[in-house]
């Protein structure tokens, strides 16, 4: 079957990709961009791991198909660093062990981000419930937690 | 020391954080083709014809390749070599791979799948251990003790009948663990290509690049020297990745044929199927104790369910009856294991490998003692535990202890005094402690070769580059090899680049298994830099006229510790050493101390030295509906030194989580359709979304307590962390449901349906509790008879048992003779 | 990694559009959030070969006053997400069980794709079904997909996949009605009545229709609310669930009731005897024991979910309890952090 084109903003960029329509964004995002930062664990929803904004949301983008994204606005792991610094939650997960073998990690960071740029101030209930939605076996989440108050908190 | 001790960002940070680390899957080569597995749909048949001429002719399948490709057998353990790429004439569990098409894109491979044509003649389906020990034929494997008896072993050391006689009192009690699996998000992934030279070369997430290695040298029969075995950073491992697996097999031997470069990666189901996770273990513990709560003796019988194939079974087994006497001093102690295969995916090491469901027994029958003698159970810890510097009844020498104070600082902590038996109805605590090893004592093969070793490579530019075997898997094993060079060099963990995980780079390390990592290539790592330190110091010495021992290496400097305007700094060091001595390297490496047992059996278990946890957990019942919720959980780790307090903490952390969800709500269980209508023995829900791992929501809050007295043998006087941790919360967690609502739940996962039963037994005036009331006759062989160190003993069995079960080289796990 | 196999893909602006794309032959299904019906393909449960996406159809994704054939009460479409309607605000506070629902389906992540519609029309689920295509394989596939016999009662006639829609119970407790809408017609009916007790059919939704909004009635002096079970705070579908809701007099007297349950059938199950318990009576707890003893009567679990069946079957009546009370006025916090994890 033919490539398929699609134009969206890709963490802030504009950008053109040609894919295998039945691709998901997860696979167009890995194979046909090379930005493997996106990582996936079920590929069916059930983990998390594969999460990216979405104009701004947190989806699974395991479930988005990549010719649902064309003019949308996609953020990755790979779009969280801007002017060659990194942002104040990928300094604290990597600062206060939130990241153990780091496969989760991207899908917590794009996440936790989304809950910032909403909530100032979160409360723990508020992260927890927000960061429901991705898996982490390694860490237990406690160090997640305290790297998103700390990114709350400001650069230390 | 400005380096070790203190919080610190782990050096693998920033590429974890910015999604950079390379996983396996991410490795993405030009001309890369992709392989997907057919797997069996018959828990148990005979293969009797594999037609594979319609998916080779499909558009874009390049290859398909059956058993017929892989005659030679492999397996992780010497003694168990019973494992094939692709399967030769018989598959033994759903799931087992049968034949493997490779094609141009993942899609074309799988719908290629439905086109290779397998008849099968199926045999009689081992769903439980007691059909194996029921049922000697048909055989799952033509090996193993006896019929579907895998192994089965016994060991007594001193006089247990007698112990019992000698007691005061005498408690037996019967408990079952339920099998579950690692479930790192990452999916094992693997592709392998031809160098420029044509040689092998494969990028796997695996735990054990070095035993991959040797296992794709025999079962591909290509000498070893020709084969490159890159150990990606795994995506979490925890026991998971540490066996060479047939999709490794698959992809290097498609890639040489095809010489182009071949992935795969599997899929959620496919790793349930991987598993070597926790075996299904029912167990018995007979104890004999005196009314100040002393043991006198101690029997334990344990039944693994070790599914299809060996993995690490042997010892697996042995290790359910190891450390029992690590923790409390067990005078006279009698174990017999035994291991069966059945057709479900095979069982292998998961965090805490073989100890967690004898410890699970172990300790919860020990708060049944302590009740029943009216004795705090936490203060009847503090009367057992085991002496430091001390060889214990099975010969394992054990280091410094510090569980006591594990024990002190988590009853301080939780409040101990005031919540045991004190909680309102429904509420309660559990107090249970364990110990782990700090790495195995034995290679998995007999060899007399260091376990790690460590190469640096310094610089002119004052840059150190550090080479090892060992395998980044989420514990930090980079950040340790790096913080020790770091330490002795006295440069920052920035100046130094660890490269890791590469038969063709690095010195072996034997892997990141049986917590031996930190110890053994941390060892190595610091005699690394003491040699390069000291090439270092000569030639400063020589230039600044300062004598060696009065030259420090801090701040990226060296100096005279009498006058620090004194010195020259790190680059400039190396130039002198490199302009004095020749190109500056140097190694390391570290071998455990021998052990001190010298029976058949005694390879199991010996480390150079243990870890010690206590764990206090808060639960919340419903006596109506049985709901169970853990709030909290305090838990205190004696670590000797940490090393780096952060990653500390998240591997007790981590291991918490993990016990969290063995204990409450992971299971790997199967199901069989009725079998007048099917064949079929399926896992149950080989998913995410059914294998329940805890999420942000039900995690409880943990509040860690590092124990910190430096063990001479660690590096830096550290111990273990990343196993140890989970030991204690799973019969922690039950010892807190019977001080909440008076029911005894002996067997693991604990579910609202289990204590609900438990709760209707006792309304019915039964006995107030779940879990297993029988222990099947198992044909245990003749005990081998060691007689304990305090009875005169040296190691070795007094007697030979009467049945050998074993050729003797390089068993259990590599014993020594 | 799991992908999904070849399709057509269209993306109507208009349902009218929407819905003459579906009346053509050849077996299209429509796709919105996506989080079902994708992951099922790439089991292979279901194998469309044309999907017509209704991201784009932009008359789905109001949330609005009714119109008058409706009697007020609020219009959702249904394309909206069900993190947009838990932001709701007049969703939050007077369609409580509708709020309490959306705000438990699957996880953040999922709830900004999903949408209402197609939680409404969740396939049903089963442990013999909700499996990849190999492990359906090796059992001989089930009467839902690909095979004859239901695996889990054999001798069943029809199959017994779950209905596992969190929102449908609420919406039927709250006498909700939707639109379907085909190529040539247009029509309304009971939520209730968009189910049926059958695991395959277990909608009335023609193949040709498209559901594109919930009307749900204005809800003066009616109170609601959804309780759910499931293992952990996130992710899990039901095992058990309870949609209730009570129209008190000034004296706290029951005028009329509706209690709902969820996942315990192939349809939400309308427990009319409990409702009838507690009609024309005040909420005490004897009333309560009697209506949640009654709910549990209707309640056939089934081993096809998490949790054994005679323990869901079990604690029916004490989920019912936790609903009443709730209505009741209850402070029922401490068990809503026990039970679901979240604040609700």
């Amino acid at each position: 079957m033919a490539n398929t084109n699609l134009t969206f903003t890709l963490n802030g960029e504009a950008t053109e990709v040609a894919f295998a329509p039945y691709k998901t964004l997860l696979e167009v995002l890995r194979e046909d961009l090379n930005l493997c930062g996106t990582k996936h664990g079920c590929e069916l929803g059930e983990c998390g791991a594969c999460a990216v904004l979405l104009d701004g949301q947190p989806v699974l983008s395991c479930l988005v198909l990549g010719v649902e994204c064309g003019g949308r606005r996609v953020l990755t792991v790979e779009g969280l660093v801007t002017d060659g610094r990194l942002h104040p939650l990928q300094e604290t997960f990597a600062d206060l062990g939130a990241a153990q073998c780091g496969y989760c990690t991207p899908a917590f960071l794009v996440t936790a981000k989304a809950l910032l740029d909403e909530h100032a101030n979160p409360t723990r209930h508020q992260i927890r419930e927000a960061l429901a939605g991705c898996l982490c076996r390694c860490t237990g989440y406690q160090q997640i937690f305290e790297a998103v108050e700390a990114a709350i908190a400001g650069p230390r | 020391m400005r380096i070790i001790g203190v919080p610190r960002r782990r050096v693998d940070g920033r590429a974890k954080v910015t999604g950079q680390t390379r996983f396996a899957d991410d490795v993405m080569l030009p001309r890369m083709v992709h392989c997907k597995l057919l797997r069996s749909t018959l828990p148990h048949a005979r293969i009797v014809r594999i037609d594979v001429s319609r998916a080779r002719a499909r558009p874009g399948v390049h290859l398909v390749l059956t058993g017929r490709d892989f005659p030679i057998s492999y397996g992780i353990l010497p003694v168990s070599q019973d494992e094939h790429a692709l399967a030769v004439d018989r598959v033994r569990f759903v799931g087992d791979p049968v034949a493997a098409v490779i094609a141009c894109d993942e899609l074309t491979a799988f719908e290629a799948l439905d086109f290779i044509d397998v008849e099968y003649e199926p045999l009689r389906t081992y769903a439980e251990p007691e059909e194996s020990l029921a049922f000697p034929e048909p055989r799952i494997h033509d090996y193993g003790d006896s019929g579907n008896i895998h192994k089965a072993v016994s060991l007594r050391f001193g006089d247990v009948e007698q112990a019992f006689a000698d007691a005061d009192r005498v408690f037996e009690d019967t408990f079952f663990y339920q099998g579950n699996t690692h479930l790192p998000i990452e999916q094992h992934a693997a592709i392998a290509a031809r160098d420029p030279d044509g040689k092998l070369v494969l990028w796997s997430s695996t735990q054990t690049p070095h035993y991959v290695h040797r296992a794709l040298a025999r079962a591909l029969a290509i000498p070893a020297a020709q084969i490159r075995v890159i150990a990606t950073p795994n995506g979490g491992g925890f026991g998971g990745k540490s066996d060479p697996f047939n999709h490794e097999m698959v992809v290097a031997r498609a890639a040489l044929m095809l010489d182009r470069p071949v992935k795969i990666c599997l899929t959620r189901e496919e790793v349930f199927y991987c598993h070597r996770g926790r075996h299904p273990v029912l167990m018995t513990f007979k104890t004999g104790v005196r009314l100040d709560g002393t043991i006198t003796g101690m029997h334990v019988k344990t039944l693994l369910d070790g599914g299809a194939y060996g993995s690490y079974g042997v010892a697996s087994t042995f290790y359910t009856g190891a450390l029992q006497t690590v923790t409390y001093h067990i005078p006279a102690y009698h174990f017999e294991g035994c291991r069966v295969f059945t057709n479900k995916p095979p069982c292998g090491p998961k965090r805490g490998h073989g100890t967690p469901q004898s410890r699970f027994g172990q300790e919860i029958q020990l708060d049944k003692i302590a009740e029943s003698l009216a004795i705090d159970p936490a203060v009847l810890r503090l009367r057992i535990v085991e002496q430091p510097e001390t060889l214990t009844a099975n010969y394992l020498r054990v280091g410094t202890i510090g569980l006591a104070e594990c024990v002190h600082r988590v009853t301080r902590a939780a409040d101990w005094q005031n919540k045991f038996r004190k909680l309102p109805h429904g509420r309660g605590v559990g107090i249970a402690c364990s110990s782990y090893l700090s790495g195995a004592g034995l290679p998995i093969y007999y060899n007399d070769m260091p376990h790690s070793g460590v190469q640096l490579k310094l610089d002119r530019s004052g840059g150190v580059t550090a080479f090892c075997g060992a395998t980044e898997i989420g514990q930090g094993s980079d950040d340790v090899l790096v913080a020790c060079v770091a330490e002795i060099l006295g440069i920052e963990p920035i100046d130094i680049r660890a490269v890791t995980g590469d038969t063709d780079l690095t010195p072996v390390d034997l892997g990141s298994y049986s917590s031996r990592v930190t110890l053994m290539m941390g060892n190595a790592a610091i005699q690394a830099a003491e040699r390069a330190r000291d090439l270092l110091a000569e030639a400063v010495s020589k230039k600044l006229s300062v004598p060696r021992d009065r030259l420090v290496f801090a701040d990226r400097r060296v100096f005279d510790t009498e006058n620090a305007g004194t010195g020259v700094a790190f680059s400039e060091a190396v130039c002198l050493a490199e302009a004095m001595f020749g190109t500056i390297g140097s190694t390391g490496s570290y071998t455990p101390p021998r052990s001190a047992a010298r029976f058949k059996g005694g390879g199991v278990g010996p480390s150079p030295t243990y870890s010690y946890s206590a764990a206090i957990v808060e639960v919340d019942v419903d006596p109506s509906s049985g709901w169970i919720q853990v709030p909290r959980v305090w838990i205190a780790h004696d670590i000797g030194r940490a090393l780096n307090p952060t990653l500390v903490r998240g591997q007790v952390e981590g291991s918490v989580y993990m016990a969290i969800g063995e204990a409450l709500m992971e299971e790997q269980t199967f199901r069989r359709l009725p079998a007048r209508l099917s064949h079929a023995l399926v896992h149950k829900f080989p998913s995410m979304l059914e294998y329940k791992s805890p999420t942000t929501l039900d995690m409880p809050e943990v509040f860690t307590e590092l124990v910190e007295n430096p063990d001479p043998r660690g590096p830096f006087g550290a111990k273990e962390v990343g196993q140890g941790p989970l030991l204690p919360v799973m019969p922690a967690v039950a010892n807190a449901v019977y001080d909440a609502i008076g029911v005894r739940i002996d067997e693991v996962p604990i579910t609202p349906e289990k204590i609900l039963t438990a709760l209707d037994a006792r309304a019915a005036g039964k006995a107030p509790r779940y879990g297993p009331t029988r222990f099947p006759d198992v044909p245990y062989p003749e005990p081998l008879d060691v007689p304990p160190p305090w009875d005169g003993g040296d190691g070795k069995a007094a007697s030979l048992p009467r049945r050998s079960s074993q050729p003797d080289r390089a068993s259990e796990g590599g014993v020594r003779r | 990694m799991m992908r999904l196999p070849h399709f057509q893909y269209h993306s109507p602006r208009t349902v009218r559009e929407a819905a003459e794309l579906l009346a053509e032959p050849g077996g299209a299904m429509l796709v919105a959030g996506g989080t079902d019906l994708l992951p099922n393909m790439k089991r292979r449960q279901q194998v469309p070969t044309t999907l017509i996406g209704l991201r784009r159809v932009a008359e789905l994704r109001a949330i609005a006053r009714s119109a008058v054939p409706y009697g007020g009460g609020l219009t959702i479409g249904a394309g909206v997400t069900l993190t947009e309607l838990v932001r709701h605000s007049l969703v939050r506070e007077s369609y409580r069980a509708l709020w309490q629902a959306a705000s438990q389906v699957a996880t953040p992540h999922l709830r900004n794709m999903g949408t209402l519609g197609g939680n409404l029309c969740l396939d049903t689920r089963c442990n013999y079904y909700d499996q990849n295509y190999e492990w359906r394989k090796a059992i001989d596939f089930c009467m839902k997909k690909d095979g004859a016999t239901c695996w889990v009662a054999t001798s069943s006639p029809k199959c017994l996949a779950v209905s596992s829609t969190d929102t449908a119970p609420a919406l039927l407790a709250l006498g909700a009605r939707v639109t379907l809408v085909s190529a040539n017609a247009t029509r309304d009916v009971d939520a209730s009545a968009l189910y049926r007790n059958d695991g395959i059919h277990y909608l009335t939704r023609r193949p040709d229709e498209i559901l594109t909004a919930v009307h749900i009635p204005p809800m003066d002096r009616w109170r609601s609310v959804y309780w759910k079970l499931r293992r952990r705070g996130s992710f899990d579908f039901p095992v058990l669930s309870v949609a209730a809701a009570v129209k008190l007099g000034e004296d706290g007297t029951v005028e009329a009731a509706r209690i709902i349950l969820g996942a315990v059938s192939s349809r939400p199950i309308d427990a009319a005897a409990a409702a009838a318990a507690v009609t024309g009576q005040r909420l005490t707890d004897e009333v309560i024991a009697q209506a949640a003893d009654a709910a549990a009567k209707p309640a056939k679990p089934m081993d096809n979910t998490d949790f054994d069946l005679t323990w869901r079957k079990r604690v029916m009546k004490d989920v019912v309890t936790c609903a009443l009370r709730e209505l009741r006025g209850d402070d029922v916090r401490e068990w809503r952090r026990k039970l679901s994890k979240l604040i609700l």
